[in-house]
Formats: structure tokens, C-alpha cells, sequence
């Protein structure tokens, strides 16, 4: 029964899409019949978890100018404070809408799935429809849509899906069904409200840039993690290794009348040194990242770059978009109840924990974020305990501003499935896009959306 | 024929000059190197890059990641450290630092080719015709099988003309934008151009690239005003008989091997020596690499392999990880991967972030030379006294020539460690080396090790 063509393809569409600067070429290409990616060896993955520890990398149609984010960064304590944020998260390999919004009260729901489907009593209620329960590795998120700070998209895809990994996310990254776009939504977005020098506006917490922030204009950065910006050397530590950081500011500074290259080549060791103490406010005399905060984030990397997040907003980081990958791996064809269950509660609290987190620091009013997988799972389980690739799917919207519970509604296991068996969508995610570049940003989403005429608006924020 | 006298560096050539045309030629001294260069004076040193003698010798210890021996074909980013390796190895530095212009000038990603293969081809290409004939080389570049799968010259037919390449054949590659072409001129040549096919198999990629007489537009067309039943031969040849040529080619070289412009003068020699060469690279970068103005002028800022392979080649060090290619490219320059057809900017090579990968790639260089505390033995044990820690880590790369400004920055440093140290025991058996390892570490990314 399993049709999974899925892990290899989806592995590479991860490697292919998490990997180098994507800004402005477009997705690779590894349909079929297009030619292979380079070599056949290939293993990106590997390859860039071992550039985790890469810190801030600038992508833009022209690179930054050396003082540009230094001094981006300083007008921000002056401007900019009150700027609207969006933090995008996304959820990878295609998560199951259907056990984590699980339709218990769906008389199909137990004849679906024999053996994965869960007890009305294991999670609890939906408060937007009582055929729904949320699954338990949810419950921090299910306080939040009881505090009215999460809307809930139960059935949200597009029309004729792409059941590719590499496709669909590729659709949800530069919102458009367009295979051949190549900047992102928010890509496109910060083109037309950005600045040209400031490059923290579009901050992809990364090893790479991701997708959906890849312009055509405008620069935008990765961050690794806002706590990795440190400049320590192999075998060099104790006194000599607390002064070292000091002295390679004091390599700056060095002018020579004669040779505007060199004397450039010491300001930017320089200005590299102002942005270690910028960022180092936040590191203590441990070496480790302390954003001194209240909120209890889980004790992981996902929480720290959140926790991270919430602090860079909170010093006045000038930034307006924000893209992450969430941990897990949600590609469940088989033995599906305990990798579901792990990424998602670690999703969970992380989110609960940076909407906490924003809420004491005052900037609950500011920052919005998206939390979306790049489609759901197929209706009926495999053979595997598992199930394979699907169309519609959940996502969120959280923060403190969010208007509804719930938007669009569960189409149901019986009218709801499309002749493939999959979730048919309720919602356009390119009209929580659209509703989001006009009510949150105030943009014509003409501008940013090549579809935007054709589709509705949600009242969101 | 005698040219036109192309301006001549008359000052010194010591091994000041020596280490400057190194880095501008190739990619730094291997120890001795720069001293022996200089021996051979400025114009034994310049014939010696221009017209190295026999094949190429790689020196030291070939490539191997974890004790395996790289597959630059394969195994991805392994392309990058098989020609980073060239570049650390080489007995030929102008040979590889032209395939390196070459590979920027005509700029091909693999992002596009999708083939290691397919672009190494390319790159032995570049290695084996790059100090030839100009018109040759953009011949065989043309009809390359990567150059055809990234500019779209593959399958292009009559009927459908694609004009990727036919435009950047003149933008980018012989005349410059605008210069001395239509609209029209592309349309004729993007026709001219014509033909080229190759066949897809699964498993193997692209193959058998070949003319197919079919496929190509043989009826006339006018180009530059010249009308003719035009092929790809033409199209090639009409760009460098092309008045405007010779200019550009002259700049957008010299660019590669000096930071500021020509005087008129100059330009016009270089020019004159070009076209009266019958369009041959060698002798204009012979020239260049003469010119006062690569001596006397300002320094440049190495591109990140440049950088890289210099800290190697300086110390002699084999490539022995993976960890160069993601550097790299945190740095900004993946071989293989421009990043996008007008090839990598020279002005752009240093910002907060690409710095921060600089320190990255000097702390990996340095990670075997690194003491260690706990297991040195006494005997290699570095010096106590500040200003002879300051010497010792200066001397480790070679002797870097570095400004007053730097030095008394490196010595400033040692001196509050080693003060630190005072009156503990400890301390004073492991600072020394502590403040050794840190100084070589700053050196290595000082202004002065960034540019030459």
C-alpha cells in the first residue's frame, strides 16, 4: 500500500532546499527526467550540519556594504521600534493534520486508521469543532487558542496538489504554484518595504537561507543562532583566550593614506568586533548565550534560537521577517505515533514558551507567527503504522493580536477527502498570505502575490 | 613585431615584490619560494609564471578526507577540494590562477549543470588553453558542454533561437553591455548559434553534446552589419575581430591582477600588443604582471580560495578535510558555484560575516599546529618573553611583512598575558603557548594577511 517514494526524495529535497544561498536562483532542479544535482555522492545534509556553528551570512542582489549592519543595527535603537514582525516556522516532511488535530468525533475517523487513530480521552477538546481533539503532545498550544492567541487552519493546502515534498514546499516558500519562481514571498515582501542596507530585516535563523527569504533587492541575514557570533581559537583559553577577542578589535583601526584596501580590510575586523559585542550582550562570562528571560523554554537549540529571537526583537533588532525550521521530521510512513509525538512537543512548548516570552518583554502586539508544514498526510494509515504523503494540512497562527479560533473549517473524512483519499483544503494558504502582507504590513499584496486578485481574505490580526 | 611599449616596474625586486606577484599570479610563497623568485629578477620571475617549463608538479601529499582519497566527481564539494588541492600543490601558480579567471570570466555553477563531471571538463579546459589564444578559447567555451547546459545553448533551434548565450557572449565576455551591439545583433547570433544538442540518460546525465545540422538556422543573417548564412564559428569570430574587443578584454583582465585602472597610455599598449599577438593571452599578462602599478599600487583583498590555499601552500599543509567547502562557502566563494553568470565581485570579498569565515578557515588551518598544554614536550616549547612570541608567530607564516599598526596590536597582547602569568606556576609553563597559538591565529587574519 505505501506508495513511499518519500524518504530519499525527501531527504534531498531537504538537503537541495536547506542548502546553499538559494537567493534569486530558483530551486534546483531534481524532477524527474531534469538532470542530477551535483554527483551522485551527494550528501548535504552531513555537509551542513557540520557548518552549524556558521554564523551570520548575508544574502542580497548586492551584497552589503561593510558598515551597513552595524549601522542598520544602531538606527533601530531610534526607528523601527514599532515595527510589525512575522516569524514563519516551518514544520518538514509534510505533518499529520489528522493526529494532531484528530477528528475523533469523524465516524470514519477509527475505519481510517486502525491502528494509529487515538481516544477521544487522550488529548483534549477543540474548542472550534467538537469532532476535533488536540493531540496531547499539543496541549501547550491548546492553551494558547483557549487564551485567544492561536488561530487554527484545519484544512489549509491549494488546488491541485503536489504531493512532492520538494514541490508543495517549494509553492509554500515563494507563494505562488509556480515551479519557476524564484524569490520568496517574503522575499518579495522586504523588496518592497525594506531597506537596501539593513540586512537584519529578513533574518533566516539558520545554517542557510531559507527559501521563502530570498530576494531580488534587498539584503537579508542568516543567524545561525543569535548566541553564535564568538571569535575563540583552537587550544587558546584562560586569560590569553578573554583577551584574544579584544585584541582582534584592536586589528581594526589600522589607516593607511596610501592603500584604501588595506585600511578597508582592518575596518571590517573592526566593525566585526562591534557586532561581537553587539550579540554579545547576550553571552555571559560562561561563553554561553543568557537572553535573561522569565519564559521556560525547553533546553533546546529550537528553543535557544527562539529565546535568541525574543531578544534580538526585544534590543531593537531591526527586524521584519523571520523563517526557521522547526525540529522533527514528520515524513511518517512508518511507525508514526512516537516521531510525531516528539517533534511536535517540542514545537509546542518552544512556541508556547517565545509567545510567553514576547508577551512579558511587551512585544506581544508586534510579532505574528505562521507555523506550517508543506501538506498533510494521506487519510487512510499504510501497512507501516505510518502514513504517506497527503494534501491539506494544519497550520497556525499565533500572537497576541490573532482574531479567530478557527478559519475555514474540517471538510470531514467522508465529503473531505479528495479521489486520492486526502484532506481536500478549506483555506488558500496564499490568502493567509495575502491577508497577512495587506492587515499586517499594509502592502498591496498585488504586489508581492502573482494570484493575489483571485483570492479571499481573512480577517487574521 | 615590436609593440607599443607597455610601462615596465623599474623600482626594486626583492622578496617583497616576489611574494606581491605570487599572490597576484598565483596563490602565495611556499616557503623559500618568494626568495627564490626574486633571485631570477623581474623579468626572469614574470617569463617563469608566463611560461612554466613541462607538465605541472603537484608537491606534497594528494588529497584525503578521513584516509580516503577524494572523488571529485561524486562526492559533493569534493570538486572544490580537488582544485583547492591544485592550488596548494601547484609548481605552476599562473596556470591555476588563470583557470580560476577563466572560471569567473565565463562563469558556469553547477547549481545550474547539475554534473561535477561536466564541470571539471570545463575546468581542464580552462587549464589547458587559458594562457593561449583568446579566440580559442571562447570557441571552445561556446560549444562546452557545461557553458551549453548553462546558458541555454543546448537544443537552442532554428525556430526558437534561445538568446541566453548569444547575449552574454557579448555582454559579459568579449564587447561589454552595450558596446557596439543591437537588440537585432542578438536575435541574429542567438540564430547563428544554433544547433548543439546532446542526449539525457538516466543515471549518467548528459552526453554526446554534438551539432546537428537539422537543428541549426542556416539561412542569412546579419550581425554587426555583416551578413552571411553565420554558424557558431562566426559567431565567435565576428565578436573579437569586433572594434570594441580589445578594450574590453584589456580591462576586465586587468582587473583580475591590479585594484585600480590603467592609465590611457597603458591601455592603448596593452591593446596594441593584444591585437598584434593575433589575440594571445600570454603576452598581455606577461605584461600586466610587469606594470608598475601591481607594484607600487595598492594591495587586494585575496578571494576566499585564495586566501585559503595561501594559508596551506604558505605552510605546506595537505588537504586532509571536508570542513574547506562549507567554509568557503560561508566565505563567499565556492568553486564551481558562482554566483551567477558575471562570476564572483571582487569588491565584496570582506563583510562582518564573510570576515567571521575567514577566522573559521585560519582556526582550522591552525588546528594541527596548535599546542597543546597538557601534552607539549618541553623542549618545543614556545618562548616566554612577549616581543619573541610576537616574532616566532609572524615567522610561522613566513615572515608576513606586517605594519606597525598590527604589531604593536600582536605585542600588546602578549605582553598582558604573559603579565597575567606572573607568580603562577602554572600558568607560566602553559601561557606562553596559550598566547602562541592565539597570536598565530591573529596574525593569520590581520588586514596584512587578507590582502597583498
Amino acid at each position: 500500500m505505501s506508495d513511499c517514494r518519500s524518504c530519499a526524495e525527501f531527504s534531498r529535497s531537504q538537503l537541495l532546499t536547506r542548502g546553499f544561498a538559494k537567493a534569486g536562483r530558483g530551486l534546483p532542479a531534481v524532477e524527474p527526467g531534469m538532470p542530477d544535482p551535483a554527483g551522485t555522492g551527494l550528501d548535504r545534509r552531513t555537509f551542513l550540519s557540520r557548518s552549524l556553528g556558521a554564523a551570520l551570512t548575508v544574502y542580497g542582489a548586492s551584497a552589503l556594504a561593510p558598515r551597513a549592519l552595524d549601522e542598520a543595527i544602531a538606527r533601530a535603537s531610534a526607528a523601527g521600534r514599532n515595527d510589525r514582525v512575522l516569524v514563519t516556522v516551518f514544520a518538514p516532511g509534510g505533518w499529520d493534520s489528522l493526529s494532531l488535530l484528530y477528528p475523533s468525533g469523524d465516524p470514519r475517523y477509527r475505519h481510517l486508521r486502525p491502528s494509529l487513530a487515538l481516544k477521544p480521552d487522550e488529548g483534549k477538546p477543540f474548542s472550534g469543532d467538537s469532532r476535533l481533539h488536540w493531540h496531547p503532545s499539543f496541549e501547550s498550544l491548546s492553551h494558547l487558542h483557549q487564551h485567544g492567541r492561536l488561530t487554527v487552519f484545519p484544512a489549509i493546502g491549494y488546488y491541485h496538489p503536489d504531493q512532492s515534498h520538494f514541490t508543495s514546499r517549494h509553492f509554500w516558500e515563494v507563494g505562488a504554484l509556480d515551479t519557476r519562481q524564484s524569490t520568496g514571498w517574503l522575499g518579495r515582501l522586504l523588496d518592497v518595504i525594506g531597506d537596501e542596507d539593513n540586512a537584519m530585516q529578513g533574518l533566516s535563523l539558520d545554517s542557510s537561507l531559507m527559501p521563502s527569504l530570498a530576494t531580488a533587492r534587498v539584503p537579508v541575514a542568516t543567524l545561525t543562532n543569535p548566541g553564535d557570533y564568538g571569535f575563540d581559537s583552537h587550544n587558546v583559553w584562560d586569560v590569553p583566550g578573554v583577551l584574544l577577542q579584544e585584541a582582534l578589535g584592536s586589528l581594526g583601526g589600522l589607516v593607511d593614506e596610501t592603500d584604501p584596501i588595506l585600511t578597508n580590510a582592518s575596518k571590517t575586523i573592526g566593525q566585526a568586533d562591534q557586532l561581537r559585542r553587539q550579540l554579545g550582550r547576550f553571552i555571559g562570562d560562561d561563553g554561553e548565550a543568557h537572553y535573561n528571560t522569565k519564559a521556560k523554554y525547553p533546553e533546546t537549540d529550537f528553543g535557544r534560537r527562539l529565546a535568541g529571537l525574543a531578544a534580538l526583537l526585544h534590543a531593537g533588532f531591526p527586524i521584519r521577517a523571520v523563517a526557521l525550521q522547526a525540529p522533527g521530521s514528520y515524513d511518517t510512513h512508518s511507525d508514526e505515533p512516537g516521531a510525531l509525538a516528539n517533534g511536535a512537543k517540542e514545537v509546542a512548548d518552544c512556541l508556547a514558551a517565545f509567545q510567553h516570552d514576547l508577551e512579558i518583554r511587551r512585544l506581544g502586539g508586534r510579532v505574528v507567527t505562521l507555523l506550517w508544514s508543506e501538506f498533510g498526510r494521506r487519510a487512510e494509515q499504510n501497512d507501516s503504522n505510518g502514513t504517506d504523503h497527503g494534501a491539506a494540512g494544519v497550520g497556525f497562527l499565533m500572537g497576541a493580536n490573532v482574531r479567530h479560533k478557527m478559519v475555514g473549517e474540517f471538510p470531514g473524512l467522508s465529503r473531505g477527502l479528495d479521489r486520492d483519499g486526502n484532506l481536500k483544503h478549506t483555506v488558500d494558504f496564499r490568502s493567509v498570505y495575502a491577508s497577512l502582507l495587506e492587515h499586517w504590513f499594509d502592502v498591496d499584496s498585488d504586489r508581492i502575490l502573482p494570484d493575489a486578485k483571485k483570492l479571499p481574505r481573512f480577517n487574521l490580526v | 613585431m615590436d609593440s607599443v611599449p607597455v610601462p615596465v616596474h623599474k623600482g626594486p625586486f626583492g622578496p617583497e615584490q616576489a611574494e606581491r606577484l605570487l599572490w597576484r599570479a598565483g596563490f602565495g610563497p611556499r616557503p623559500g619560494e618568494d626568495d627564490a623568485l626574486a633571485k631570477k629578477g623581474l623579468h626572469g620571475a614574470v617569463e617563469s609564471l608566463v611560461r612554466p617549463h613541462g607538465p605541472d608538479r603537484l608537491v606534497g601529499k594528494p588529497p584525503a578526507v578521513d584516509g580516503h582519497p577524494i572523488a571529485p566527481k561524486d562526492a559533493f564539494g569534493h570538486d572544490h577540494l580537488w582544485w583547492l588541492d591544485r592550488m596548494v600543490r601547484t609548481s605552476q601558480p599562473l596556470v591555476e590562477r588563470m583557470t580560476l579567471v577563466w572560471h569567473d570570466w565565463f562563469a558556469t555553477s553547477n547549481e545550474t549543470v547539475g554534473s561535477q563531471r561536466i564541470m571539471l571538463q570545463q575546468n581542464e579546459l580552462f587549464r589547458e588553453i587559458g594562457l593561449g589564444s583568446f579566440e580559442g578559447l571562447a570557441m571552445r567555451v561556446t560549444i562546452n558542454p557545461a557553458m551549453l547546459l548553462y546558458l541555454n545553448g543546448l537544443n537552442s533551434m532554428k525556430g526558437s533561437p534561445n538568446e541566453n548565450y548569444a547575449r552574454e557572449l557579448m555582454e559579459l565576455f568579449t564587447l561589454g553591455v552595450d558596446a557596439g551591439y543591437t537588440e537585432r545583433d542578438v536575435r541574429e547570433q542567438a540564430r547563428a548559434l544554433t544547433g548543439w544538442t546532446a542526449d539525457y540518460q538516466n543515471g549518467y546525465g548528459w552526453k554526446n553534446f554534438r551539432f546537428k545540422r537539422e537543428n541549426h538556422d542556416d539561412a542569412m543573417k546579419v550581425v554587426f552589419g555583416k551578413v552571411g548564412a553565420l554558424n557558431w564559428k562566426s559567431a565567435v569570430r565576428l565578436c573579437i575581430a569586433h572594434p570594441k574587443h580589445p578594450a574590453y578584454f584589456v580591462n576586465k583582465l586587468w582587473g583580475y591582477f591590479v585594484p585600480v585602472p590603467p592609465d590611457d597610455a597603458t591601455r592603448a599598449a596593452l591593446q596594441t600588443l593584444y591585437v598584434q599577438s593575433g589575440h594571445n593571452i600570454r603576452p598581455v599578462v606577461g605584461a600586466i604582471l610587469k606594470h608598475p602599478l601591481l607594484y607600487e599600487g595598492p594591495r587586494m583583498t585575496k578571494s576566499p580560495v585564495v586566501y585559503t590555499a595561501g594559508l596551506l601552500r604558505r605552510r605546506g599543509d595537505r588537504i586532509s578535510t571536508e570542513d574547506w567547502i562549507w567554509l568557503d562557502a560561508m566565505a563567499g566563494q565556492q568553486l564551481f558555484y558562482p554566483p551567477n553568470v558575471s562570476g564572483w565581485n571582487d569588491d565584496r570579498w570582506l563583510d562582518t560575516s564573510r570576515f567571521r569565515a575567514r577566522w573559521l578557515i585560519a582556526r582550522r588551518a591552525l588546528e594541527k599546529h596548535a599546542f597543546n598544554p597538557d601534552h607539549a614536550s618541553p623542549k618545543d616549547r614556545p618562548p616566554s618573553d612577549p616581543k619573541e612570541l610576537v616574532d616566532k608567530a609572524i615567522a610561522f607564516w613566513g615572515g608576513v611583512r606586517l605594519t606597525d599598526h598590527t604589531r604593536k596590536a600582536l605585542l600588546a597582547y602578549a605582553e598582558k598575558t604573559m603579565a597575567a602569568a606572573i607568580a603562577d606556576e602554572g600558568r607560566q609553563r602553559a601561557f606562553p603557548m596559550l598566547t602562541y597559538n592565539a597570536l598565530r591565529h591573529l596574525v593569520a587574519v590581520s588586514p596584512e594577511m587578507q590582502t597583498a
